[in-house]
Order: C-alpha cells, then sequence, then structure tokens
C-alpha cells in the first residue's frame, strides 16, 4: 500500500443534488426482511376489503332499487268474503282508483297470479274451490311515494264504493327486510373500516421488525449524515412494493369471489335480489381498493420510521 | 486561541453522563484548530470514545456548549444535524461496515447519501480503493476482508467525502504495527490537505510518529493538556 495525496473527489459531495433514493438507496435494507409473509398479509386483506366493500355496495343498490320500486306502490286488498261481492267492490275500486290524479297506474291482479303465488303454501287447487276466502288485489302505482296522506286519500275514495277494501302501501311489509339490509350494510363498512386498520397494523409491525433488524445500518446511515426522510423512503418503497404485489393479487382473488357470488345470486332469479347487482362506479371503486391499501401501507411504513427515528439523536 | 471563527470545535465545560449514572466526562474544555492533527489518549474507560461520540455527533452533552463548525451544536435543531455529520469523517473503532454491501458499496456510501449523481462516484470510489490498496478487493464483501482490509475500507469511506474534520477511534487496535503505521501515514497525507485529524488510540507508540501532532490526554473524563499546545498551539502553515 502506497502513500501518496488522497484523491481529489469532484462534486459537490454535501449539497445534495441527486435524491438518495432507488436500487442504491433500496440495497442498504436486504428486501428479503420485508418481503416473504408481507406480500400474502396484505394481499389478504385486501382480498377480504374488496369482498366486503362489493357486498356493501351490493347491498345498497338492492335497497336502493327496491325502495325506489316500492315507494309509491300501494296494494289495495278487496276482504269481502262473498265471491260476487268481492269481484263488484274490485271493479268499483279500479274505477274509483282509475279516476285519482295521484295514481299512475293500476291493476286488478288476476286469478292466475294469485293461485301461482299461493301455490307453495295451499297446493295446487284453484282458490276458487277453498274454503279459505282469497282477498282480490289491486297493484296500484302512485306519482310520488307512498305517504300516511296519500293512503288516507286513497281510503277516503273508497269507503263508498268499496267497504270492505283495505289499502297497505308496499314498502312498509318490506320495512323489516330495509332494516336488515341496513345494519349489513353498517357490518360492510365496519368490515372494511376494521380491515383497513389491521392492514396498517400489520405494516406497523413489519416496518418496526425491519428497522430493528436493520438498526446498525439505520445507525451508519445517520451518522454519515443520512436523514430521516433518505432512510423512511428506503422502508416506504420496500413496503410500497410489496403492498403493490399484494395488492394485485389481492383484488384478482377478490374479484373472482365476487363473479362467483354474483353468479350464484343472479342464479336465484329472485327479482329482489336482480336489483342488488354492482354498476360501472362500484367496480371503479372496487379498483381503487389497492391503490388505497399501498397508500395506507406505504404512509404507515412512513410514519413508523419517522417516528422511531426520531427517537435516535 | 484568539480567533473563534477559525476554531473548528470548540468544548466549554462539557460533562456527559449516561442516564443516572456518574459522568464519563467531567468539565472538558478544549479547542481544536483547522488542519491540525491530534492525538486523544488515554486508559480503556478514560472516556475517549464517548468524547468522539460527542464530536461525530451521536451524542449530545448532559452539560456545557459544544460548538462545531462555529454552531452550538448542544442546541441545535435535530433536523440539521446531518449537514454537520457530512462535513465530518468517522473511522469507527469496530469498523461498522455495512454487512451486505461491497468494498466498493461501503466507501460510495456517503456520496450516496450526500447526493452526489451515480455518474460521479465511480472514479472517487475507484481512486480511493486504489489510495488504500484494495483496488483489487472492491467487489469483496466485510465479511471476506482481513481486519486491515477492513480498516481501509472504514477509512476510505471516511475521507471520500474530503471532509473538514476526521475522527478515528482506536484506528490500529487491530492491525499488526507496520500496518499501523501506513494507516497513520493515510492520515497524515490527509492532513496535509488542511483536514483536522483526532485519533483516539492508547498506543502510546504512535504520538511520537506524526511530527507537530498535539496530544490530549483523557484520565477518568477529565482533559488534561500535557503538552500546552490545546492552550498555545503551534502554527501551521497548511492551517485554515
Amino acid at each position: 500500500m502506497s502513500v501518496k495525496k488522497p484523491p481529489v473527489v469532484k462534486g459537490n459531495t454535501a449539497k445534495g443534488i441527486a435524491r438518495f433514493g432507488g436500487n442504491r438507496a433500496a440495497a442498504l435494507v436486504p428486501q428479503a426482511r420485508l418481503a416473504g409473509p408481507m406480500p400474502w398479509v396484505i394481499a389478504i386483506m385486501v382480498a377480504l376489503t374488496v369482498i366486503a366493500a362489493a357486498g356493501g355496495m351490493a347491498l345498497t343498490n338492492l335497497a336502493r332499487g327496491a325502495q325506489g320500486e316500492l315507494s309509491g306502490a300501494v296494494t289495495v286488498q278487496i276482504l269481502a268474503a262473498q265471491p260476487q261481492e268481492k269481484v263488484r267492490q274490485a271493479d268499483l275500486a279500479e274505477k274509483a282508483l282509475a279516476e285519482l290524479p295521484q295514481v299512475t297506474g293500476l291493476r286488478i291482479v288476476p286469478q292466475s297470479e294469485l293461485d301461482e303465488l299461493l301455490e307453495p303454501w295451499l297446493g295446487k287447487s284453484s282458490s276458487g274451490d277453498l274454503a279459505v276466502p282469497i282477498p282480490a288485489l289491486i297493484d296500484v302505482q302512485l306519482r310520488s311515494s307512498a305517504s300516511e296522506e296519500q293512503l288516507s286519500a286513497l281510503r277516503a275514495a273508497l269507503a263508498s264504493v268499496a267497504p270492505d277494501a283495505r289499502v297497505d302501501a308496499q314498502s312498509g311489509w318490506l320495512q323489516p327486510v330495509f332494516g336488515a339490509i341496513e345494519a349489513l350494510q353498517w357490518l360492510a363498512l365496519a368490515l372494511v373500516v376494521m380491515l383497513a386498520a389491521i392492514s396498517a397494523t400489520a405494516v406497523w409491525l413489519a416496518a418496526r421488525s425491519a428497522l430493528g433488524s436493520n438498526r446498525d445500518t439505520i445507525e451508519i446511515v445517520h451518522l454519515l449524515g443520512g436523514t430521516d426522510g433518505q432512510i423512511a423512503r428506503i422502508f416506504q418503497r420496500s413496503i410500497g412494493f410489496d403492498a403493490v404485489a399484494g395488492g394485485a393479487v389481492g383484488l384478482a382473488i377478490g374479484m373472482l369471489a365476487i363473479s362467483l357470488l354474483g353468479s350464484r345470486f343472479a342464479a336465484l332469479g329472485s327479482g329482489l335480489m336482480a336489483s342488488g347487482g354492482l354498476r360501472p362506479i362500484d367496480w371503479l371503486a372496487i379498483a381503487a381498493i389497492p391503490f388505497i391499501g399501498v397508500a395506507i401501507a406505504m404512509l404507515t411504513a412512513r410514519l413508523t420510521v419517522l417516528a422511531a427515528l426520531r427517537r435516535m439523536l | 486561541m484568539t480567533d473563534r471563527g477559525r476554531d473548528i470545535v470548540t468544548f466549554d465545560n462539557v460533562g456527559l453522563r449516561y442516564g443516572a449514572d456518574r459522568e464519563v466526562l467531567s468539565d472538558v474544555s478544549f479547542t481544536l484548530h483547522p488542519g491540525s492533527f491530534y492525538f486523544l489518549t488515554g486508559a480503556s474507560g478514560a472516556g475517549k470514545t464517548s468524547l468522539l461520540k460527542l464530536l461525530y455527533l451521536a451524542q449530545r452533552p448532559s452539560r456545557g456548549v459544544i460548538r462545531l463548525f462555529g454552531t452550538d451544536t448542544v442546541t441545535l435543531p435535530r433536523k440539521r444535524l446531518p449537514a454537520f455529520r457530512r462535513r465530518l469523517g468517522v473511522v469507527f473503532q469496530d469498523f461498522r461496515l455495512v454487512p451486505h454491501l461491497s468494498a466498493y458499496d461501503n466507501v460510495a456510501l456517503p456520496l450516496r447519501v450526500s447526493g452526489v449523481r451515480e455518474a460521479e462516484i465511480a472514479k472517487p470510489v475507484d481512486d480511493m480503493l486504489e489510495w488504500v490498496g484494495l483496488s483489487h478487493r472492491k467487489e469483496a464483501k466485510p465479511a471476506t476482508l482481513s481486519g486491515g482490509e477492513r480498516q481501509r475500507v472504514a477509512i476510505a469511506r471516511a475521507v471520500i467525502g474530503r471532509p473538514d474534520m476526521l475522527l478515528a477511534d482506536e484506528p490500529t487496535g487491530n492491525v499488526d504495527p507496520e500496518m499501523a503505521l501506513k494507516l497513520l501515514r493515510l492520515f497524515e497525507a490527509l492532513n496535509r490537505l488542511g483536514t483536522t485529524v483526532v485519533v483516539a488510540t492508547h498506543d502510546v507508540h504512535l504520538l511520537r510518529k506524526v511530527s507537530g501532532s498535539m496530544i490530549m490526554r483523557l484520565d477518568k473524563g477529565r482533559l488534561s493538556d500535557p503538552t500546552g499546545a490545546l492552550r498555545y498551539p503551534p502554527r501551521r502553515e497548511n492551517a485554515g
């Protein structure tokens, strides 16, 4: 080893003209420490969040569609025991209702349709042959929602022509169902929030663990003049890569699960379920979940590392 | 020292204690001048490493005032410390090389941290490795280097940023006498370019090897000035 004049370093070593980042900075932290389980944890979290969010949005659409359909729907039942009287009152009620300005549509439910509705309970016999009296039904569609005032007006109009008529808003029957749907919506929202919190916690633990196992390297970088921001960026980048990989896998798993569930519910053929599909805006929101996950992961990593570094001089 | 603006370091009545223990440094006051060469001596446990830690800003004192490059670093906000650290070169007693980086990347680290463009890094790092005689080992990881080679990588890393002050903690502690002398010559070469050098050592034989060097002696955390050079520094051609 010959001793000669030390080489002169050109350039602006103290000015920080280029950012200390990218691969050369990332090489300071062995990536295997952050890789491993982290992408898979994020993938599972994103998949569960996608499924919960999709469920919540489908329920919202279902409730909105059903409420929209039923808000102005009214059922008039003619409860007369005598069949001829029932038919007579039904005809008169139909005429009376047709003259009301707030009524936009109405129809007497045909006997065949009633038989079909009652078949699961009463069997194939025609309701006309049964001892049990079946009311005549009239579906009425109002211009606006079926408020108590509107129902009172209908009752007043029918009182003289169909004294055995009973008027009910269809939405009233489904109120318990809407209540249950609303509870499920809140549950889905709570799940999404909890999953986001769990994801952030997992990232926090991973970042702290990575900090602990790379403490010596971090101290060296610190003593060489590295800033908190430079060091935080290294971890943020590493977690960011894990989150992108995990988010993509999680989105794919979540979408697959949604598609399978969607096809199962579509096969039910129920009118109520058919309105519970996802709109294009919902799919966009679902596609945004991994990006939000990446942002949460990177922000959590950055804040965790900065908080830990503040404890060093 | 009458010209305070020329002082590179000033310690004024500095004390340091870890937790509730007794002070490891007490009433330490001295001034270091640009371009000078200092040996910090004392028995093991005298406080040499603690004093160096205060100098390279790894520790704040429990009391007293420390001025580095004319700035009070005791009250300096944390976020302003990195800029001061980049003006220092430190050779740690245990080298503190990053184990998974090659010798080249370890030497390049201060430049990268300082934000030097990658294209401007290769030549100085190669030159620095050649200067310490390790061109042929540039891709080697620290674990595969001998003690002397690691020491030279650590010195190259400390020097590459052309620091205003070089601090070396027992740099010859892990090498044979011949290598120790060669390392000392590297420090001298750097010192001739104007860098202030502080070498902490308990090896009294080294003290006579550098002409014009000044000795700071620590004894149980208290500083003495056996040559009087700290109080009356010799005039140096290359000072400043």
